[in-house]
Order: C-alpha cells, then sequence, then structure tokens
C-alpha cells in the first residue's frame, strides 16, 4: 500500500510529463483529463457554433432546449443514438464499419503530445510535431475509405476530391511547420527541436514568439499554415466537398446517425488539433502575453488573475441573461438553470483565484484560450466568406502556397544563419 | 464561341480528339429537386471530366395553365391570377397587365395614381433584388447576406402589407388606377425606408464587391456577348451586363417615367460579376426614383373613368414593361367580349433561361450553379 | 528511456506484420488488400520505435501510411473492381514464383547461419534522444550527394507524370 503511494506521489515533484518519466499511473490520469476535456470542448464548440453563426446572421440560434439552447448538443447527441443505423445495400461492410472508427481514432490520438504546460502533457516525444502531422495525415486514409465504402457515385467523388485537397494542403502546412522548426536551433548549440514541449521552450528561451520572429516572415509562415489548417480540415471557405448546393454531396452522405456523429466528432478534434500545433509553433504556446516586456511582480499577479476574471465574466452574462428572460411561468425552469449554470461557472472562476490552484492552472488557461481564439476564427470564416471552386482551391495549395512557403523556407534559413554568423561568429 | 445563328441542337457537341483517356463523358441530371435551381428546373448536362460541354433545361413542372385560364376570366378577375407567375416580383407583373388592358381600352391612369404604382413598382424591384442577392450569394457558399437581404426586405413587405394586405401576391393595382388610396403615413414610412436602406446596399457590397473569393468565383464566369443577347432576345440585367444599354422605362416609358431622373447601369464583359454590379446599382437607381416619386407625389383621383363591364374593342395589344428580371410583355387579343380571346404573357425568365446553354459551354460543373443563380429565373414565371 | 516488455511487443508486432502481410496477397477485394497493407507498415513504424529510431518511425507514418498508400486507394478506387475480383486467385506464374522464394529464403538461412559475425564490429551507438538531429548531420553532411540525386529522380518521376496525364502542354 505505501509502495503504491509512493509510486503515486514520486511523480508529483517531477519536472517531466507522466510519459517521459514513465509513470503510467499519472499518465492514465493525464491522458482521461485530456480527453475529457477534449469531448467537453467538442460539446463546447456544437454549441458555439450554431450561436456564433446565427448572432453574425441576425438570427438566435437555439434557444428552446436548455436556456439559450445550452443543452442543444446533449439533445443532438441523443438524437443521433437513438437514429437507426442504415448500412448501403451494396457497400462493404468492414470498410463502412472502419471508415469512421479510423478517421476518429486519428484525430485523437494526435492529442497525446499536445502540450498545455511545461509539465502538462500525456507524454513529450522527441519527434512530437511529427507525430501529429503523421497522425493527422492518416484521417485521409479513413476519409477515402468512407467515400468508397458508401458503393455511390457521389461520395465517391466527394470523397476523392476531399482527400486530394487534404493532401495537397499538407504540403504547404509541412513547409510551413518546417519554417518554424528551423527557428528552433537559434540557441547556443545551434541545435532545434522537433518536440511541442522544447518548441514552446525555445520561444521562451529566445524572449520572442515564433510569428513576431524576423519580421515579416515568422507572419507569413504563420499565415500559411492558417490557411492550410483550414483546407486541411475541409472547413469554409475549403468546404466545396461536403457543401449540399453542389453537385457531389460529400463522403458522408450515407452514413447516418451514431457513424455520422462519429465524423463530426473528428472534424472538431482535428479542428482543435491543428489549432494546437498553430498556437505551439507560432504563439508561444502556454506562454503568457508580454513575459518579457511587463515581466515583474505586479504584472505577474494581474496576469495571474486573468483566468478567474474571465470566468466570472462569463458568469456576469449568465447573470444578465437571467434577468433579461421573460418573466412567465413556463420559463421558470430554464431561469433557474441559467441561473444554476451561472453559479457554477462563478464558482471556477472564484476558484482559479486561489493562489494554489493559480500556479498551476495558468499555462493551460492561456494554451486553452488561444485555442478558443482560433475556434473563433474557423467559425468567423464559415459565416463571411463564399466557398472555393475545386480548381481554385487546388490552385491556392499548390501555386501559391507552395512556392510561398518554400520561399520563407529558404528566407528564414539565410537570416537565420547571417544572424549565426554575424552575432556569434 | 459558336455562332448565335445557327439552331443549336441542345447536346450537339464540338468532336475533340477521341483519345484513350477521353472516356469520360457522362450525362448528369440535375433537379428537378435540387437545392440550387431555384424552383422546379431540371438540368441535363454533358459533361467532360469537370468541363460541361452542353445542357439542356427540361421546363413544365410549374404549368399551371394561367394563360389558358385568362381565356376564361373576365379582365378584372384575371388580374390577381399574374401575381402568380413572378411571385417575387408580383407587383410588376400587375402593372404590365393592368397597363396592356388600359391600353386596349385606351384609358390612362390618373397622375396620382400613376406616382404610387411607380413607387410600388420600384419598390418591388428593390425587393426582388434582394432576394436574388441573398439566393446567389447563398449558392456561391456565402451564407450570411441571405440573412442581411431577407431582414431588409422585410421593411417593403410591411408597407405592402399595410397598403393592400398582401406581402407577396400583392394584386396592388387594378385596370385604370388605384383602388386603394394610400394610407395614412405612406409618405413617410417610404421615405424613412430610403433612408434606412441607402447604407444596406453598402453592407451588402462590403460583404461581396471587393471578397476575393467572390470575384474569383464570378469573374469571367458565364460570360455572354452582346450579339448573343441580342440574337437570343435576352433582356433585363443580363443584357446590360454585356454592354447593351436598353432599358424600357427609357426606350419606350410607361407609367410617367419620363418624369423622373435616373440612370442605366450597364455592364462590360457580361459575366456574372457584371451581373451582380449591374443588380446593385440597379437597387441604388430604385432608391433615387422612389425618392424623387415621394418627394412630388401630386393630389388627385386614383382611378379612371373605366366602365363596370369592360368589353375592349376588338383587337389587340403587346405592352412591355421592365421587369425587374427583364423585359416582361403581356399580348392581349380581344374579341369585343367580356373575357379575352387569348393572353399571352412574355416571361423574362423564361427567354433568358435559354441563354443557359451558351452561358454554360466550356464553364466547369460547379459555375454552372452560379450562371443559374445569376440569371436571376423564377420558375413561375417561366412555366406559368 | 527504458524499455518495457521487449519481447512482447517484438512478437506482437512482428505477428501483426506477416499476418497484415498474408492478408495482402490472399485477399480477394483489392481495398482490403491495402488495408492488409497499411496494417503492415503501421506495425513496421513501431518496430522502427522499437530500434530507437523515432525518426524514421515517423517519417514512415507520414510518408507511407499516409502519403502512398493514399495514392494506392486512388488508384484502385477509380479502376473498376469488379473484374478484379472474379481474377484467379493463384497466378500461373507458380514456377517463377517459388524459385524466387526459395532464392530469399535460402539469402535470409544463410544470413542467420552467419550470426552476428557479418555486422560490424563495434557496438551500434543508440541515439534516442537526438535521434533526429544525428540522422540530419548524416543526411545533409556525409550523404548529401545521394540525397540530392535522391530528389532529382523524384523531380523527373513528378515532370513524367504531368506529361502523360496532360492532354496538350
Amino acid at each position: 500500500m505505501g509502495a503504491i503511494i509512493q509510486y503515486v506521489q514520486s511523480y508529483l515533484s517531477s519536472d517531466k510529463t507522466p510519459g517521459a518519466a514513465g509513470n503510467m499511473f499519472w499518465a492514465l490520469v493525464y491522458i482521461m483529463l485530456v480527453f475529457g476535456g477534449l469531448s467537453v470542448a467538442v460539446i463546447a464548440m456544437n454549441w458555439l457554433e450554431r450561436k456564433i453563426l446565427a448572432h453574425m446572421q441576425v438570427r438566435l440560434g437555439p434557444m428552446r432546449v436548455g436556456p439559450h439552447g445550452l443543452l442543444q448538443p446533449i439533445a443532438d447527441a441523443i438524437k443521433l443514438l437513438l437514429k437507426e443505423d442504415i448500412m448501403p445495400a451494396e457497400a462493404d461492410g468492414f470498410v463502412f464499419w472502419m471508415a469512421p472508427l479510423i478517421v476518429v481514432l486519428a484525430a485523437f490520438t494526435v492529442f497525446v503530445v499536445v502540450p498545455f504546460g511545461t509539465t502538462h502533457a500525456i507524454t513529450d516525444m522527441n519527434i512530437g510535431i511529427l507525430f501529429m502531422l503523421g497522425v493527422s495525415s492518416l484521417s485521409v486514409l479513413g476519409i477515402v475509405m468512407a467515400g468508397w465504402a458508401s458503393n455511390s457515385h457521389y461520395p465517391l467523388m466527394g470523397a476523392l476530391r476531399s482527400s486530394a485537397q487534404m493532401v495537397s494542403y499538407e504540403v504547404a502546412m509541412g513547409l510551413a511547420v518546417v519554417s518554424a522548426i528551423l527557428m528552433t536551433s537559434l540557441n547556443a548549440t545551434g541545435t532545434g527541436t522537433l518536440s511541442m514541449i522544447g518548441i514552446v521552450q525555445a520561444q521562451q528561451a529566445q524572449h520572442e514568439w515564433f510569428i513576431f520572429k524576423f519580421f515579416p516572415l515568422g507572419l507569413i509562415a504563420f499565415f500559411i499554415f492558417a490557411v492550410a489548417m483550414v483546407a486541411e480540415t475541409n472547413r469554409a471557405p475549403f468546404d466545396l466537398a461536403e457543401a449540399e448546393s453542389e453537385l457531389t454531396a460529400g463522403f458522408h452522405t450515407e452514413y447516418s446517425g451514431f457513424r455520422w456523429s462519429l465524423f463530426f466528432l473528428a472534424e472538431y478534434s482535428a479542428m482543435i488539433a491543428v489549432s494546437s500545433i498553430a498556437v505551439t509553433l507560432w504563439l508561444g504556446g502556454w506562454l503568457r502575453p508580454f513575459p518579457n516586456m511587463l515581466n515583474g511582480n505586479p504584472w505577474d499577479q494581474i496576469f495571474s488573475f486573468v483566468p478567474g476574471v474571465t470566468f466570472l465574466f462569463f458568469a456576469a452574462i449568465c447573470f444578465y441573461n437571467t434577468v433579461r428572460m421573460p418573466k412567465h411561468p413556463l420559463f421558470r425552469i430554464q431561469t433557474i438553470g441559467l441561473a444554476g449554470f451561472g453559479a457554477v461557472l462563478g464558482l471556477i472562476g472564484v476558484i482559479l483565484f486561489v493562489p494554489a490552484v493559480s500556479t498551476r492552472i495558468q499555462d493551460i488557461f492561456w494554451f486553452s484560450a488561444k485555442v478558443a481564439g482560433f475556434m473563433y476564427l474557423y467559425i468567423w470564416y464559415r459565416g463571411t466568406f463564399p466557398r472555393y471552386r475545386f480548381d481554385q482551391l487546388m490552385q491556392m495549395g499548390w501555386k501559391v502556397l507552395l512556392p510561398l512557403g518554400l520561399g520563407v523556407l529558404i528566407l528564414t534559413a539565410s537570416v537565420a544563419l547571417l544572424q549565426q554568423k554575424l552575432w556569434h561568429p | 464561341m459558336t455562332d448565335p445563328h445557327t439552331t443549336l441542337s441542345p447536346l450537339e457537341l464540338e468532336s475533340h480528339d477521341k483519345t484513350y483517356l477521353d472516356a469520360n463523358e457522362l450525362v448528369i441530371n440535375m433537379g428537378p429537386q435540387h437545392p440550387a435551381t431555384h424552383g422546379v428546373l431540371r438540368v441535363i448536362l454533358r459533361l467532360d471530366g469537370e468541363k460541361v460541354l452542353g445542357l439542356e433545361c427540361v421546363i413544365g413542372y410549374l404549368h399551371r395553365g394561367v394563360e389558358k385560364i385568362g381565356e376564361h376570366r373576365t379582365y378584372t378577375m384575371f388580374n390577381p391570377y399574374v401575381d402568380r407567375m413572378d411571385y417575387v416580383a408580383a407587383v410588376s407583373n400587375g402593372l404590365g397587365y393592368c397597363e396592356t388592358v388600359e391600353k386596349l381600352l385606351n384609358v390612362e391612369a390618373p397622375p396620382r395614381a400613376q406616382h404610387v404604382r411607380v413607387i410600388l413598382t420600384e419598390l418591388n424591384r428593390i425587393a426582388s433584388h434582394q432576394l436574388w442577392l441573398g439566393t446567389h450569394a447563398l449558392d456561391i457558399g456565402a451564407i450570411t447576406p441571405l440573412f442581411y437581404t431577407f431582414r431588409d426586405r422585410e421593411e417593403i413587405l410591411k408597407i405592402y402589407e399595410k397598403y393592400c394586405g398582401a406581402r407577396l401576391t400583392t394584386h396592388a393595382f387594378r385596370i385604370g388606377g388605384l383602388q386603394y388610396e394610400t394610407y395614412t403615413g405612406f409618405e413617410k414610412e417610404v421615405k424613412n425606408f430610403l433612408t434606412f436602406f441607402r447604407p444596406k446596399i453598402d453592407e451588402y457590397e462590403e460583404l461581396l464587391t471587393t471578397n476575393r473569393i467572390w470575384v474569383e468565383r464570378t469573374k469571367n464566369v458565364g460570360t455572354i456577348s452582346a450579339q448573343h443577347c441580342i440574337a437570343l432576345g435576352v433582356t433585363g440585367p443580363v443584357l446590360r451586363a454585356s454592354g447593351v444599354k436598353w432599358d424600357l422605362r427609357k426606350a419606350q416609358p410607361y407609367a410617367n417615367y419620363k418624369n423622373f431622373d435616373f440612370e442605366i447601369p450597364t455592364g462590360q464583359n457580361g459575366d456574372t460579376y457584371d451581373r451582380y454590379l449591374v443588380r446593385m446599382a440597379e437597387m441604388r437607381q430604385s432608391v433615387r426614383i422612389i425618392q424623387q416619386a415621394v418627394d412630388a407625389l401630386p393630389e388627385g383621383p386614383i382611378m379612371a373613368k373605366v366602365p363596370k363591364v369592360m368589353k375592349p374593342p376588338a383587337g389587340e395589344v403587346y405592352h412591355s414593361i421592365e421587369a425587374p428580371k427583364g423585359e416582361l410583355g403581356y399580348f392581349i387579343v380581344s374579341d369585343g367580349s367580356t373575357q379575352p380571346y387569348r393572353v399571352r404573357v412574355r416571361p423574362p425568365s423564361f427567354v433568358n433561361l435559354q441563354a443557359l446553354d451558351v452561358m454554360c459551354r466550356g464553364q466547369l460543373v460547379a459555375d454552372v450553379i452560379a450562371v443559374i443563380g445569376t440569371l436571376d429565373i423564377v420558375l413561375g414565371e417561366v412555366d406559368r | 528511456m527504458a524499455p518495457v516488455a521487449t519481447p512482447f511487443f517484438f512478437y506482437l508486432l512482428a505477428g501483426i506484420m506477416l499476418i497484415g502481410g498474408i492478408l495482402v496477397i490472399t485477399r480477394k477485394n483489392p481495398v482490403h488488400s491495402a488495408l492488409a497493407l497499411i496494417v503492415t507498415l503501421l506495425s513496421q513504424a513501431s518496430i522502427y520505435l522499437m530500434l530507437y529510431a523515432p525518426f524514421v518511425a515517423g517519417v514512415q507514418i507520414i510518408l507511407y501510411a499516409g502519403g502512398i498508400m493514399v495514392l494506392f486507394l486512388f488508384v484502385i478506387m477509380l479502376v473498376s473492381i469488379e473484374r478484379s475480383m472474379k481474377e484467379r486467385q493463384l497466378n500461373s506464374q507458380w514456377v517463377a514464383g517459388i524459385i524466387a522464394a526459395t532464392a530469399l529464403g535460402g539469402l535470409f538461412i544463410a544470413v542467420y547461419m552467419k550470426g552476428t559475425s557479418i555486422l560490424p564490429d563495434h557496438a551500434l551507438s543508440v541515439v534516442e534522444d537526438n535521434n533526429t538531429q544525428e540522422v540530419a548531420k548524416l543526411l545533409y553532411g556525409q550523404y548529401m550527394f545521394a540525397f540530392e540525386i535522391a530528389s532529382l529522380l523524384l523531380l523527373v518521376a513528378i515532370i513524367g507524370a504531368v506529361v502523360m496525364a496532360k492532354k496538350r502542354i
């Protein structure tokens, strides 16, 4: 018994991730936390997308199921689970069953190396970024299989188009990533790193987020990645493969009920995963804004209050809307529900003020806030832009982003070499 | 481009070198139920891979026999039927029919009635273009302008509802003038609408006109030259975007459009982008006309001296107006009785739809939907 | 990092690879064969991980499983499947097949008999932490010329494919 407690406690003073420290118990705990958080994030994304898109379109979005539609994702989940599971007649059963599985596995396994803090990752592989890019490219296989297994002309065309698009933009993504990795090698030993935690620590050591490094090269590389990641996840304006008003209706036409929800889950997870890559590589990962310009005691305190203040702000919005709810007996349950939700958020906000929690939660909060910013950008793009035609899409991937990525890579390498030669001869 | 003066058999294709890799031609059917064909339109496409080699439209799914019905109703009874043809721009249909019968009866509506007619018709033009913009943008993938245009269209429909009781199929005009006097506050509400609406056009333009993706999707897509337009009989914004400055409100003025000062916007290339710009400019010109009309609304009677039982002298008349979609013409043959002998409608969408084949040859499949949207067809009018 | 249960994982992954390989050649449906090949390639990547070569494992997943197999699947799906499913499973060139298999098997047995004496003397320097950096030093230092020749070869292949596919330049 004592040995078990000692085993559990031996990790707490470590400065490595559970995977790197070899501690299986804590690795499992972290796995459950990360995937639990991911599931909550996907559910929240569903609600947020419908509400934010609706507000951009001068309408309200779901308002009935739960106060302000907060329980809508749960209602959707229940509906999808209870739907009839249809398989097309001539479809290949095994492949039909495997396709959503592969896509979900690829989208979820990526989160093993995503760093929420210096030690807050499930593990820290020394090929972290390579692993993320590789496993997310496995989801293309699932999409191709889904299109083929439906045994119908339109899903097959949609799947082939979708996968051609994803493979093309992976090239541009890779080049942008290489530019950022190059910047990690600008240290005394001249050795860079592929590990996700190492990349953020390199940004910390160089006192500059890579998006601002060698201005405008870091910015252009970030921009290339930002565009390529939207195309990679088949979202607007690159969502021709799943749009309803086109001739081909997309690879998940024949999927219904729970299988369809797996694709949809995988799409949101992939969005969060590529956003995590962008945040880690260019936006300083878990580092708080202005760690060097505004450093020192008063600023550290102020920034440590931000998580608590954010949740209290959300709680205040909930209470304000509770007061604005119609005063009709039919609305009583919704009003109480919204007030309760606001109370929960307020409680979390208050807990986040406690120093013991606040120091541990800082990194996770800043990382999540930056990823949340990217999610808002995704929804904003969907509401604003028309759709690219497929040949224009491919043209952009190969003729615009690829040469731009190569140019940025060559320029970054040259500037880095010059800097090493001139300042550290 | 193909010679417009020869008869184009719909699926006759240019022969190209048949190599081993050319086994790609397929015939695809779009519709009649399709989210993007604006009604029940069936389009049969012949494709070479992604390129359209030719297409054929199959129509008639919404045919209700309106013209046949016209032979068995009196002139006044037929008036509500014309609203249902182009149900988006019902007021214009009514204006065309009433003016044709007035021409047959040789009466003229009093000046006040003509002023109010112009106000309501131009409001209708704005409403029709707003619906066109929302659905066209939706087809191309921009899902937000639809909600903006429909929200602003509500103001126009509120004015119609207050005036004649209906939002869509208004039956606003009568043969010889108007039935209802304008309600109290009509001018104030129209002026408020104009103040409200002017910045809205800028809002729509801000979302789309300089948006790189919109420009790439619409520039050089569905181009049609001026000679093709004239040869096929295409009218309306499609003709004007190809560079021909032809608008019936200026060329053959009706309903006191002579008294108003406005411009005819034209384009140069005749592609989808130019048609978009022309319609946006037309909305601004309509605002200008309405402002002038409502500022100078005269007093007076609203109905001319028209017999209760209308028996126009035997004869035939053709009269056309500039509906939002093009030249809307009515050809009425009277044999002296209370019911017309023949009512023939020349719907602009029907004639414009014939240009779809010419516009889509050589384009990609994804552009066919954009071109159908830019033609601004309403199947109620095409099929009657 | 200390390895965990090496024999168990090795036999498990090797078994999966063998089963996947056998499924590739015995399945009638070419899509099933492609999927079995993907399983084989992924277990091969895991064996690379066990050999302390994480970089090669990552590249194997990205390029082989995520790129080349996608291309395989594209081609398989665009070509009609019914005809290939009706083909006979056993090849008519079984004589040549047996000769080739015997030759290869003989080679394996010879290597196994010779044992470790055909391998170099010094112990393998296991570089796991800086694996990528060491591979990069070798690839861009000592073997630079071969690297460039290989990329030139790929360029020629791409140009050839584009020329063959386009009808008119």
